[in-house]
């Protein structure tokens, strides 16, 4: 954030040396603790069942992930390879938070416009919020059949947390600048395009965050249910039949998705922010 | 008071304006009975303890409130909203972040669909003149205060107001930027011709920009007293208001309408 009379050092000295290495110390240690953690799980989780001190059958082996993952690949459930399985619930997710985002904004948008409506329907969407959704899984079933109901759970889930996010980013616009905008004459169209929705950027990405996750929690127990595709699917069924392999290799892959998406959304941030 | 007649070709006029907000806690009279006019071209300064009306007073020119009573003119005519004729300048720059100074000095173009080519070319041309040529791709964040309260000032003359209303629009900065935007803005508007009424609580910056001081009461807002403020030493040029400072006149105006703001205090 340097301002334009900000001065750059051509010449470093030699105490700036000195605390730019101590830094860059700082950082590589936290890097080397971090994977350090991942390697001591990945270890006590091979270690303790060969060991016997844990039952294998309850755990598996990561060891015996990888040949469980190249065994799914063509031979599995439902004549589906792992990878439409995986393919399935991403794209449960990543329709399920983008019509989140989509609907919540513009219900959010709405509330903005007719506050009135926002001061009738706050106490529903409270509590709309706190309802655990996950119980409408059956219900959903029931209602939307297999397919559409995990589509469902996954907008159900993020809708109204998107909603009340990005209306209170709305309330939190600076009022002095719609009242800037307001002195040019701006009508509330403009003042909602130009003020307040091009504000709320960083809430939109903060909305995005939670978003992601909440909305693959739903698609994972909207499988549960119904689906006959899906890491949901495919954890539920290695479960029954007591293939823990199956159900660990799947939650691995899980983890991978939610990293992978997690990835995707800094670095969209990232692009975002460098405007502001 | 100044000798302004009264219906005559009046830029701004306010006839017994009167106004009240309202809330749970009971109604707030913030003006009362407020009446005065502003001749074409006039550096009108308003001043008055924090919380007088004084802002208030300036979003009712603007359009952007109505009185509760009375009314307020523009050229003769009633003011019903947001008027292109009336610049508004804020206690802060409040540039948007996402925007780039160029696109922030055209803001009030864009939001009135004006002609963005010219638009655009104006605000670039009112920018390098304030000694922002460089700076016009770059984002809010990277400027220092002054120059951002230079931005301000370009996106409200990017329109082309007739009048400019200044809400202490120095109020946010360091002493020194201050004295030397002070000069720069008083120097620009009296150039451009333009009516311009500021609203402060700092005495000295009222008496060494404006023309006419006008003093108002505590809540709710009455029209105190109205001074002329002249400068016979400076040889009947008006000087800089850095220069103002330096004269006789100077601390006459300003220990009289400090006298006069300190009889609130007490009361």
């Amino acid at each position: 954030m340097s301002k334009v009379d900000g001065v750059a050092f051509a010449n470093p000295s030699l105490q700036y040396r000195v605390w730019l290495k101590r830094e860059r110390r700082g950082r590589i240690t936290v890097r080397a603790m971090q994977l350090l953690v991942l390697l001591a799980f990945l270890v006590l989780w091979e270690v303790l069942p060969r060991a016997h001190i844990v039952n294998p059958l309850l755990t598996s082996y990561p060891s015996a992930l990888w040949p469980t993952f190249v065994q799914l690949l063509k031979d599995t459930p439902q004549q589906a390879s792992i990878l439409s399985h995986t393919w399935a619930t991403v794209l449960a997710t990543v329709l399920g938070f983008t019509a989140a985002m989509m609907a919540g904004t513009a219900i959010a948008a709405a509330l903005w416009w007719w506050s009135s409506l926002y001061k009738v329907l706050d106490p529903y969407l409270v509590v709309a919020n706190a309802m655990p959704k996950t119980a409408f899984v059956p219900i959903f079933y029931i209602w939307l059949g297999a397919t559409v109901s995990i589509y469902g759970m996954s907008l159900a889930i993020s809708l109204f947390i998107t909603i009340l996010m990005i209306y209170s980013g709305f309330q939190g616009i600076d009022p002095n600048k719609i009242k800037l905008a307001q002195t040019f004459g701006a009508s509330k169209r403009q003042i909602l395009t130009k003020v307040v929705l091009p504000g709320s950027v960083p809430t939109f990405i903060a909305a995005l965050k939670v978003n992601a996750g909440l909305s693959l929690v739903g698609v994972i127990v909207g499988e549960f249910q119904s689906a006959s595709l899906g890491l949901g699917y495919l954890i539920q069924y290695g479960s029954q039949i007591f293939k823990m392999n199956i159900v660990m290799t799947a939650i691995t892959i899980l983890a991978v998705v939610s990293s992978l998406m997690y990835l995707a959304i800094a670095w969209l941030e990232a692009a975002v922010m460098r405007r502001r | 008071m100044s000798g302004l007649a009264i219906g005559g070709a009046a830029k701004v006029e306010l006839r017994r304006v009167g106004l009240c907000y309202f809330g749970w806690e009971g109604e707030t009279e913030a003006l009362r009975d407020v009446s005065f006019s502003v001749a074409p071209g006039e550096f009108v300064a308003i001043i008055g303890q924090s919380g007088c009306g004084k802002s208030t007073l300036l979003s009712l020119i603007s359009g952007i409130l109505k009185p509760t009573d009375g009314a307020v003119l523009l050229d003769g005519k009633p003011i019903a909203g947001p008027n292109r004729k009336v610049g508004y300048m804020l206690q802060q720059d409040y540039l948007f972040e996402w925007r780039t100074i160029l696109e922030n000095a055209v803001l009030g173009a864009e939001i009135q669909g004006a002609d963005m080519g010219k638009a655009r070319e104006r605000a670039a041309q009112l920018l390098t003149r304030y000694g922002l040529g460089r700076f016009l791709h770059y984002l809010p964040r990277q400027l220092s205060g002054g120059m951002r309260q230079r931005v301000a000032l370009a996106r409200t003359l990017c329109t082309e107001p007739d009048v400019v209303l200044l809400d202490e629009p120095f109020a946010a900065l360091d002493s020194q930027t201050r004295l030397a935007l002070a000069d720069e803005v008083a120097e620009i508007l009296r150039r451009e011709g333009k009516t311009a009424i500021l609203v402060t609580h700092d005495i000295g910056e009222a008496v060494s920009m404006a023309e006419r001081v006008i003093v108002l009461s505590r809540r709710p807002g009455q029209l105190k007293s109205d001074h002329a403020i002249r400068f016979a030493s400076a040889n009947g040029g008006r000087p800089t208001p850095f220069a103002a400072r330096n004269t006789p006149e100077f601390n006459q105006y300003f220990n009289t309408l400090w006298q006069e703001l300190e009889v609130h205090v007490e009361g």
